[in-house]
């Protein structure tokens, strides 16, 4: 049985005010419990592509499909409860950096609560047993009450990626998740995130510069250039000589 | 190597740039006192006048303290009530203002026209009007006071609101929380300490303003103040400038020690 894909972009195209082409018809479904990873160019599209999964970028014209169901009419609540359901982890990791670890993280519950109730930090017993677990997930339990600022780069990423797990995600989009850390940590990141995918079936669709990070991640890696997908592999058939193609320039 | 190095340019060498903008400002201000007849030889000319006045003001007559605790302390209360009421409305109306967080022009255009409007009048003006409202006494002066701080406040409040870091603002949006929700959780954390610290400044202003609207009986410290004055009684004026002082200190060392700690 062909089980419908979660995410599915139908001649998907994104032209910017100012003539610019962002995305140039996009064809391509992802399965659910994919780990897809994105590579490209600096400017090739993959912010933007990842952007229009949750609306934080409106296309131009074709139609994205989320578990069968068409985004573009969301409005309001509607796209906020699509919104609940995707998970984002950005490459500045954008903590409030004067907040506790704490407030961070239940910040990713906000949307389960009425607005009076989240302003009011009135979350229930089990939403902050939730936190602390979420935390304990990406090793960081202990960290709970010191402030976002005092850790480390790795570590503010690993709090984003608590905060997304509290939204209880079937999506986690990840834009340039290791563009700032060290290498060292750049392998704990994507080690969480590939052990949520294979743990919990979290689709996971990361955008990257680093080829051989993508090939030791990926379940499928689709290559952007100028807004148009030049590749398309599950990772058993990916080869470096394919792969250099994305990046040429001409 | 040395020949690899570029010829400054002439213009760099001999720093043309900030030397003509010096004087052309020297020459505008020239300019402007001629115009508009300020006679900065006077000003040396009578300055004997203004050591005579700091000569009767050197004896501060200190057995007045006691009488202008209680306006003094009446001072405060104006001061922190209509900075309190002004700073208050002007949090709502400061996050409207922000272009980074309000992408409708016209609703930020209408908002700042109000904001501005608000900062035009002269809180002497204001005082005059509610003095003939309230009646004299310190609810003019609250009413002045919270008005005036309502407008200086919001335009610094808005300055700040547009210099925070937008990834939470992002972050919050990608969750699924509404408007109100994000300024919550990824706006006011940012911008709190300054909040507070704007407060503050915006207070030690009110008490300092507050003597003057004294004048146009709007109660506090002000009344005792031009009492003095008028009286020519010169060492009652200094004490009163000095308890004034002693209340500015104190809040700038609260202002100080709070920036710190909320830092």
């Amino acid at each position: 049985m062909e089980a419908t894909p979660i995410i599915s972009f139908k001649n998907v195209n994104k032209i910017y005010d100012n003539g610019t082409v962002g995305l140039k018809d996009i064809n391509f479904d992802i399965p659910r419990g994919e780990f897809l990873v994105v590579v490209g160019l600096s400017g090739a599209g993959k912010s933007t592509l990842l952007r229009t999964i949750n609306r934080m970028h409106e296309i131009t014209s074709g139609e994205i499909r989320i578990e069968n169901e068409p985004i573009s009419q969301y409005k309001g609540r509607s796209l906020r409860l699509l919104r609940r359901k995707i998970g984002m982890i950005f490459q500045n990791f954008n903590l409030v950096k004067r907040s506790s670890v704490a407030k961070n993280v239940l910040a990713g519950r906000v949307s389960y609560y009425p607005t009076w109730k989240s302003i009011l930090s009135l979350f229930s017993a089990a939403d902050k047993q939730k936190a602390v677990q979420s935390l304990q997930r990406v090793s960081l339990a202990e960290k709970l009450y010191a402030r976002a600022d005092e850790l480390s780069g790795g570590q503010q990423q690993r709090v984003a990626i608590a905060r997304t797990l509290m939204q209880d995600p079937k999506i986690i989009l990840a834009d340039e998740p290791i563009a700032s850390l060290d290498p060292l940590t750049t392998k704990t990141v994507m080690d969480i995130l590939k052990r949520l995918n294979q743990e919990d079936g979290i689709t996971v669709i990361v955008n990257l510069h680093s080829v051989a990070l993508a090939r030791a991640y990926a379940d499928r890696i689709v290559g952007l250039r100028a807004g148009e997908v030049v590749y398309d592999e599950p990772i058993g058939q990916v080869t470096e000589a394919d792969l250099n193609r994305v990046y040429q320039t001409v | 190597m040395t020949s690899q190095v570029p010829q400054r340019p002439w213009l760099q060498r001999w720093h043309v740039k900030p030397i003509g903008w010096t004087l052309l400002l020297v020459g505008l201000l020239i300019a402007s006192s001629r115009m508009t007849g300020v006679d900065v030889g006077m000003f040396f000319s009578n300055l004997g006048q203004f050591t005579d006045l700091l000569v009767r003001m050197s004896r501060p007559a200190w057995d007045y303290l006691p009488v202008i605790l209680q306006p003094l302390y009446e001072t405060i209360q104006m001061a922190i009530l209509g900075t309190t009421i002004g700073a208050a409305f002007a949090v709502p109306f400061a996050v409207l203002a922000a272009s980074n967080l309000v992408h409708n022009r016209w609703l930020r255009g209408i908002i700042r026209l109000i904001l501005d409007l608000v900062r035009t009048l002269p809180d002497l003006l204001l005082a005059a009007i509610f003095v003939a409202i309230f009646g004299i006494g310190s609810t003019a002066g609250v009413v002045t006071l919270a008005i005036f701080s309502f407008g200086m406040v919001s335009k610094l409040f808005y300055e700040v609101i547009e210099t925070i870091d937008m990834g939470p603002l992002e972050a919050l949006e990608s969750v699924g929380a509404n408007k109100l929700t994000i300024i919550w959780y990824a706006v006011l954390p940012q911008i709190l300490n300054q909040f507070v610290s704007y407060f503050l400044y915006t207070l030690e202003i009110n008490v300092r303003a507050s003597t003057v609207l004294g004048y146009l009986g709007a109660g506090g410290i002000g009344v005792f103040l031009q009492r003095s004055l008028n009286q020519f009684n010169y060492s009652q004026t200094a004490v009163i400038i000095l308890a004034t002082l002693v209340v500015v200190m104190v809040i700038d060392g609260i202002s100080n020690h709070l920036r710190r700690v909320l830092l």
